[in-house]
């Protein structure tokens, strides 16, 4: 079942917390909603499921093309996952799930036997059927992640809204029940939207993912998309590391660091401060001057342990860089700390002075 | 399950044995002088002339009317300050609306007052000679004070904080979470309260009710100024007390009445202490549970 929620604004008082913010999702789609705590994610969730209402002049809320905008909460048949879970403290397992089923007015409220298969089912579905009299206090935090997900979809929703899934779990069992989430969601095919700050999990995790910053999208893609291209600074910025330059455009070539390079094609107009963004791995270091563009730098760091190293350096212009290579191109250039080294960008992002208003571009 | 692992640093108080022994020596002592004595000494004044004036004193009509005055007060309104409490509290804690810190000022009322104000304050309002409506109510046949209604009126007065001063921060610190949750399954706002709501603040709520019967079993002051302290009358336990001692000297028989009241004080702390572990192990669990 899709879902279209269109021209969503919302304010707390002062505080616009979205503007104008539109989203459509595919049946059967996965999509994570991105961005720094403050960016409105949270409230966008909320509004979708019911939990809060848009301002007046927002457009309409559909699941599968029916507009659910003027529905209650509770008849939207939405499943939610709530950040801390807000299992039922006094109910059981079983009982937490069971709930949704046992408040149904009579005429559609299933018969014992049928709750209780329904349960068990869902039960062992997210693997707690061993648990279903335990109380929510004697759980483990992903067991009851699973238990909060089992009584959302108890209700058969139409779709399931998470927020912050994993965010209160530690860094292995969030690993752990992240994967096991798109195995389940590949499995029963429920359109899905999570909401995180974390940008490992949204890349890993969706189809598509919409990054939020003030109450706005910033840009909206699959996880390459926006990853590779990002339409803007702010998500060149908030998806991974980056390091930044000032530069300039002059006659078609961009000048940054002492080094000049052809300024990508209708990527700004000319004499233009810009702001030059490189991620780590685009960093090439070499111990020489080797013909490509390059610039002089000091390392002050080198973290080693891990799958890539990571190397904190001084350019002679002042700056300071992160660069990132694997372990063997590490060795082979046999560099440690206080090497003098020659560093030159792969690859670059180009963005005016103006965000929006010069456009961006890519080089090198 | 994982393990998770305790590492509490020993924290043993080491100060020398003598001066443990001391400080619990002197803070028994003083409980025992001013606490247990005076208790000890409530019983052995009631029993004095035997058991049988002990009972004798219990079941004489002026004794029986004030257990039974004290029983009615108690019965109209700790189910009125429960009501309340649990609206109060609900709409506090749950709820966003204007007026909420006025209406949390007011419910602390009773508790800033003095019981005779208390007291006085619907003298002037029902007296039937003197107060605002008193009057008309006396020439409509109603009586208020100097009656059974004024004795209700009053100790509904001084113990309606009780529930609600034990809800609220209760259902605070719980937040609304679960509320939400229930929402979105598609509960309704009663199935909400009952399944949810109530259940999360039972041991609060059984604790606040104790409370408030003990208040209303043993208020004094507020009820001594609406009523004319008549034995046999208008005159609830404690004031029967107060009027065997003082006007007629009947010490044991006075005293025959307050151990009753004593006794209730003691099943009262018996069933505050277990509910108070209750709450603490519940709020523990919670802690734990990160809910």
């Amino acid at each position: 079942m899709s879902i279209e929620a269109q021209r969503i604004s919302k304010t707390f008082g002062a505080f616009q917390a979205l503007n104008d913010v539109s989203l459509t999702v595919k049946a059967g789609e996965l999509v994570a909603l991105l961005g720094p705590s403050g960016s409105g994610k949270t409230t966008f969730l909320r509004i979708i499921a019911g939990l809060e209402q848009p301002d007046p002049g927002s457009g309409p809320i559909k699941f599968h093309d029916e507009d659910v905008a003027k529905r209650d909460v509770g008849s939207r048949q939405v499943g939610f996952v709530f950040q801390h879970y807000a299992l039922f403290r006094h109910l059981s397992v079983f009982e937490n799930v069971a709930f949704g089923l046992r408040v149904r007015p009579r005429a559609r409220r299933p018969s014992k036997d049928t709750i209780h298969a329904k349960v068990m089912e869902l039960l062992k579905l997210v693997q707690l059927d061993v648990q279903a009299n335990r109380y929510p206090h004697q759980l483990s935090g992903g067991q009851r992640q699973r238990v909060a997900l089992a009584r959302a979809l108890a209700i058969e929703p139409k779709v399931l809204l998470l927020d912050e899934p994993f965010g209160a779990l530690d860094a292995r069992v969030r690993q752990e029940l992240r994967q096991w989430l798109r195995r389940l969601h590949d499995e029963i095919h429920l359109t899905s939207v999570f909401v995180t700050h974390d940008q490992d999990e949204a890349m890993e995790l969706a189809d598509r993912v919409l990054v939020m910053n003030e109450g706005r999208i910033e840009q909206l893609g699959t996880p390459d998309e926006v990853f590779h291209n990002p339409k803007t600074e702010f998500v060149m910025n908030f998806l991974g590391q980056v390091n930044q330059f000032h530069g300039r455009v002059e006659g078609g070539k961009i000048h940054f660091a002492t080094l000049s390079v052809d300024a990508p094609h209708s990527a700004v107009s000319p004499s233009q401060q810009v702001r030059v963004f490189v991620r780590p791995h685009d960093l090439e270091i070499e111990t020489h001057r080797n013909g490509h563009p390059a610039f002089p730098a000091v390392i002050t760091r080198v973290h080693s342990a891990g799958p890539n190293v990571r190397i904190e350096l001084r350019a002679n212009t002042g700056e300071l860089l992160q660069a990132e290579m694997p372990q063997d191109r590490y060795r082979a250039l046999g560099i440690s700390i206080d090497s003098q080294v020659f560093v030159s960008p792969r690859s670059v992002k180009v963005f005016g002075q103006e965000q929006g208003v010069f456009g961006h571009g890519e080089g090198i | 399950m994982p393990v998770v692992a305790h590492s509490h640093p020993d924290i043993r108080i080491t100060d020398p044995l003598w001066l443990r022994g001391l400080l619990i020596g002197v803070a028994l002592f003083f409980l025992s002088l001013f606490l247990l004595v005076p208790l000890l000494l409530v019983f052995s004044a009631a029993l004095e002339k035997g058991v049988q004036a002990y009972f004798a004193a219990l079941v004489s009509s002026d004794a029986l009317h004030a257990i039974y005055l004290t029983g009615i007060a108690a019965a109209v309104s700790v189910p009125m300050g429960t009501l309340f409490g649990l609206a109060a509290a609900w709409s506090i804690a749950k709820f966003q609306f204007v007026g909420k810190n006025l209406l949390i000022t007011l419910i602390d009322l009773p508790f800033s007052v003095s019981p005779v104000i208390a007291g006085l304050l619907f003298v002037v309002l029902f007296s039937p000679t003197h107060g605002y409506f008193g009057p008309w109510l006396a020439d409509h046949g109603i009586r208020i004070i100097f009656a059974i209604p004024g004795i209700i009126i009053v100790t509904m007065f001084v113990t309606f904080p009780f529930v609600a001063r034990e809800l609220i921060p209760l259902m605070e610190s719980q937040g609304t979470e679960e509320e939400q949750a229930a929402r979105v399954l598609g509960a309704s706002g009663w199935q909400i309260f009952w399944r949810i709501t109530l259940p999360n603040a039972k041991w609060g709520l059984l604790y606040g009710v104790i409370l408030c019967n003990a208040r209303a079993m043993g208020e004094f002051g507020a009820v001594s100024v609406v009523t004319a302290r008549i034995s046999g009358v208008t005159n609830t336990m404690p004031l029967e007390v107060a009027t065997l001692y003082n006007d007629s000297g009947c010490y044991s028989a006075a005293f025959a009445v307050a151990s009753l009241l004593a006794m209730l004080g003691l099943v009262t702390l018996v069933a505050k202490t277990f509910i108070e572990w209750r709450v603490a192990r519940q709020l523990d669990l919670a802690q734990k549970a990160g809910l």
